[in-house]
């Protein structure tokens, strides 16, 4: 079975070229069934994998297995976090084709397949980051993730903002995956290994007693590459920049697991590289990750209640989501791992689910501006449901899976932090709310413009010209995602399984028990009130949460200037490294 | 100096990151970003150099008559030096389309995306 | 340029410098005798019959790496097909005639045959000297682009059929891929190197499925280089914006 797990890699790889091959001769239809073929075949592979996952697979590729516990080979793993990411990742991505399904403008004259090839690389590279046991191989699936992201993010070259967010893209997750290079090469001086596990055991039998400046320059070289995909605070200024512009289908996919990726690199680095007495010790990891989540969420929060670029809109409240999702990781419990993993898989659905609706609009209408749509999308009710529905999954209403995994969450970070979770899920998802209010049911007066802002009026819509009536599967594939997150909230056993899996894997192996408690679902009800409250207040006085006069400096930070992004790239691996400096001068 | 080669590469990646931050060019822009993967090069192969070493090719030596300096380096410094290319032809294509749209490329004169 | 980006330029560059610095003073010192990995390695190589241990480490050792730097490249070319395709508001020209300096032509006509050769030659010998299909496939397309420094871009489209290239790349893909599946097939790991007799050392045959692999990679980048190239070249020589937009 273990032989297995790299064809999570090689099978969409292959079918990605196969219809690069064949492209100049495959009609369409034949490239789309292709693609679900492969995509779904990959798809089925991991779920097979997952369930036979305990105890947890290892796979050294090359057949060059361990000699004396000495080894030349890469290893990749099969545990339940990396076999779950994969699952993910590949049902996701059969729902984005399914979603592109004949609509997707493809104006590629010869290249029918191009942009099916293209996610399916993402896919095997998304697949292959996940399985990564080895510190090179997850920077070569790293980098394989986002170069294929750049291509399908600037995928639309007529619009000028695709281009630009692109670009920004490119530059500033390049230069963090040099960075997390620099910091491999600076741990392979030191230990002379390549395998997570191996250097991990080598800081260890290295170190003098705990870590030194090394360990701390790799550990904040390592973790600013994966922050910088993770889009925490100050290294996020690329997300919206690039998801309010890619096409949605790759939205759904950058949005809904890639940048969760950058959180789950985090966990699996930590947990097997710099976890031990030799590495990073835990009370700064934890300050690290809490002060920088924060941070993360709270920004998140406030930018997403100010957008009017819808997908925009969406961007943020990711930021805000993968806030919520490395302070959980952050206080290095088994619960708070168990929260975040059944976080993330809700968050999934929802949030692929709401970036299909936006997308649902733009074809429809040419434009994603909360103001110019103001009352225009009456007629859409299926939409106009969809989105209020995710929104409320957003917001953590129980029984949806973003609840479950929110409350548990919650439960294990306690205290203060808690109000974290409520007040950015509630926000978020208020912003949400408003948009439905106005666009789906032009509630309230027309908004006022602001000063400094996207707007997201003439766009181009991504299918051949503006759509009169809303094909079935547009309509089909949210609802979909929608359900499959609020399965997982109430399909009655999928948490506990989620919770072994992930404790099987890292945790020092301690089983918990994930379920619903009593305050778990009075705080997302709560956060759901708060964000209809919220709502309710923007539509019927929109003078009152208007932009005050505080969140303009914050608005200007988000400059669009890429020179802004690196220095604040910069700024923020000097933090982290100041973040992790006590433990590192106290040994 | 033992530690040179370390230093070297250390200044070459803030160097690039300062033109990075700095430039008002897209394309110098993306050689910047060049420069700082060059001192990924410099890093790795610096931390594989073994004293009086050669290259760990055994088709005209004969094996253990000389050190050798890390293989393994030079295959990851390959790879490397593949990502860097491809990235750059990429970021490239990008900026010449971003050329056409905005009709600069200049980061200062780009005021499509912000707040 | 604004004081905020100067400021934190300053302030996070000088962290990240003082962090690097740290970092390089506590490194092995430069030339040191420890490297475990490595000795390994070259151990590894020498029991398959590689002669070229880089090329033991690419293609066998860690020929999964390979496989995820050969996608960045498959990747990185469909991105540019995708990103320099025709806009709706281009069209195409015939590139016009361009007059060559006749010692560059010389010159040229003259290098492109044995650049092409060197090139083969690199890719052939990847397991026993230095080189292999990274760097041969570049020299190969190359030389061919010595065509359009000689004569014109018109005569480089006529021994460039771009859908052929665009093929081959995937081709060679496939092929890495296959090499890799088959193992799987057979009952071991992927990629592994276990199907072919390791030959003689030192010999064009020797290394199991290295040559083989290497041959793919060669095929792949050469093909891929052309394409990118021919991309580049295309916006400059052929794409034209229309008029008044």
């Amino acid at each position: 079975m273990h032989h297995l797990i790299p064809l999570l890699v090689a099978v969409p790889l292959l079918g990605a070229a196969l219809l690069v091959a064949t492209g100049r001769v495959l009609p369409r239809i034949a490239a789309e069934i292709t693609g679900f073929v492969v995509s779904g075949g990959t798809a089925a592979l991991a779920v097979v994998l997952l369930l036979n996952s305990e105890p947890p697979m290892v796979e050294w590729i090359g057949g060059w297995l361990p000699v004396g516990g000495e080894s030349v080979g890469i290893l990749v793993v099969g545990d339940g976090p990396a076999l779950g990411m994969a699952t993910a990742v590949s049902l996701l991505t059969l729902a984005a084709l399914a979603y592109a399904w004949r609509y997707f403008d493809e104006p590629l004259g010869g290249h029918s397949g191009a942009f099916t090839a293209l996610m399916l690389v993402f896919q095997g590279a998304m697949c292959g980051f996940a399985i990564a046991g080895d510190l090179f191989n997850a920077f070569v699936f790293f980098e394989l993730m986002s170069v294929v992201a750049y291509a399908l993010t600037g995928y639309r070259i007529d619009e000028a903002k695709a281009v630009q967010g692109a670009l920004t893209f490119g530059v500033v997750n390049s230069l963090g995956a040099y960075a997390m290079l620099m910091g491999i090469a600076l741990l392979y001086a030191r230990t002379g290994e390549l395998a997570m596990t191996k250097i991990g055991r080598g800081l260890d039998a290295t170190g003098h007693g705990g870590p030194d400046a090394l360990v701390l320059a790799s550990f904040v070289l390592v973790l600013t590459g994966l922050l910088v995909k993770a889009a925490a605070v100050p290294f996020h200024f690329w997300l919206p920049d690039a998801h309010a512009v890619a096409p949605t289908p790759v939205c759904m996919l950058l949005s809904g697991v890639m940048v969760e990726l950058g959180a789950y690199g985090v966990w699996r680095v930590y947990g097997t590289v710099f976890a031990g007495p030799g590495g990073i010790p835990a009370a700064d990891l934890t300050r690290a990750l809490v002060t920088l989540g924060t941070l993360t969420a709270a920004i998140g929060a406030v930018m997403c209640w100010y957008q009017r670029h819808i997908k925009r809109l969406l961007a943020y409240s990711t930021v805000a989501h993968t806030g919520l999702f490395l302070v959980g990781l952050g206080i290095l419990t088994p619960e708070g791992d168990d929260g975040v993993a059944l976080y993330i898989l809700g968050h999934a659905g929802v949030k692929a689910a709401l970036f299909a609706c936006a997308g649902v609009l733009l074809d429809r209408f040419g434009s994603v501006d909360e103001h110019a749509l103001h009352g225009q999308a009456r007629r859409l009710r299926a939409t106009g449901v969809m989105f209020a529905v995710g929104a409320l999954g957003l917001a953590g209403l129980p029984p949806f899976g973003t609840a479950l995994g929110k409350s548990v969450t919650e439960e294990a970070v306690g205290g203060p932090l808690t109000l974290v979770f409520v007040a950015a899920s509630a926000i978020t998802a208020g912003a949400v709310l408003r948009v439905t209010a106005r666009v789906f049911l032009g509630l309230g007066p027309r908004p006022e413009d602001a000063e400094y802002e996207t707007s997201g009026s003439d766009e181009e819509p991504e299918t051949s010209g503006l759509l009169s009536r809303i094909p079935d599967t547009m309509t089909t594939v949210p609802a979909v995602l929608l359900a499959a997150a609020f399965a997982a909230g109430v399909a009655p056993g999928f948490g506990a399984v989620v919770a072994r899996s992930v404790n099987e894997a890292g945790s020092g192996g301690a089983h918990v028990f994930v379920h619903w408690t009593l305050t778990g679902v009075l705080l997302g009800v709560a956060s759901s009130v708060l964000a209809v409250a919220l709502a309710g207040l923007a539509v019927t006085r929109p003078g009152w949460t208007a932009a005050p006069g505080w969140a303009a400096p914050l608005r200007r930070l988000q400059s669009g200037h890429v020179g802004d992004y690196v220095a604040w790239l910069l700024m923020g691996a000097t933090v982290l490294g100041a973040l992790a400096l006590p433990g590192v001068l106290g040994s | 100096m033992h530690i040179l080669p370390y230093l070297v590469a250390a200044y070459v990646f803030v160097t690039g990151c300062y033109g990075l931050a700095t430039s008002r060019n897209l394309i110098h822009a993306v050689g910047c970003l060049a420069v700082c993967q060059s001192a990924t090069y410099v890093l790795l192969l610096a931390v594989g150099y073994r004293d009086g070493a050669t290259a760990p090719v055994f088709s005209d030596i004969a094996p253990g008559s000389r050190p050798v300096v890390d293989p393994v380096v030079q295959a990851l410094t390959l790879t490397d030096i593949v990502v860097g290319a491809t990235v750059t032809a990429l970021l490239l294509a990008l900026v010449l389309q971003i050329a056409k749209r905005h009709g600069t490329v200049d980061p200062d004169e780009l005021r499509e995306l912000r707040g | 340029m604004n004081r905020l980006r100067l400021w934190l330029l300053a302030v996070g560059g000088a962290g990240l410098a003082a962090l690097l610095v740290a970092a390089c003073l506590d490194l092995p010192g430069f030339g040191g005798r420890r490297h475990p990995y490595g000795d390994r390695a070259v151990q590894a190589s020498l029991a398959r019959h590689t002669a070229n241990t880089i090329s033991s480490v690419n293609f066998d050792q860690r020929a999964y790496d390979t496989l995820g730097e050969m996608s960045i490249l498959f990747a990185a070319v469909l991105g540019c097909v995708v990103l320099l395709r025709q806009a709706r508001d281009e069209h195409r020209d015939r590139p016009e005639p361009a007059e060559v300096a006749r010692p560059v032509r010389r010159y040229a006509l003259l290098v492109l045959p044995v650049a092409l050769v060197t090139g083969l030659y690199v890719v052939a010998h990847g397991q026993l000297s230095p080189g292999g299909g990274f760097q041969g496939g570049v020299v190969a397309a190359t030389a061919l682009h010595l065509l359009y420094l000689g004569a014109d871009y018109g005569a480089l489209e006529r021994v460039r059929p771009l859908g052929v290239y665009e093929t081959s790349d995937a081709v060679a893909v496939c092929a890495y891929l296959v090499l890799g599946l088959a193992s799987v097939l057979a009952g071991t790991a992927f990629l592994a190197n276990t199907l072919l007799p390791y030959g003689t050392f030192n010999t064009l045959s020797s290394g199991g499925t290295v040559p083989l692999l290497n041959a793919a990679i060669g095929m792949e980048v050469a093909s891929a280089v052309v394409v990118l190239l021919a991309h580049f070249l295309d916006q400059a020589v052929e794409i034209e914006e229309e008029q008044g937009s």
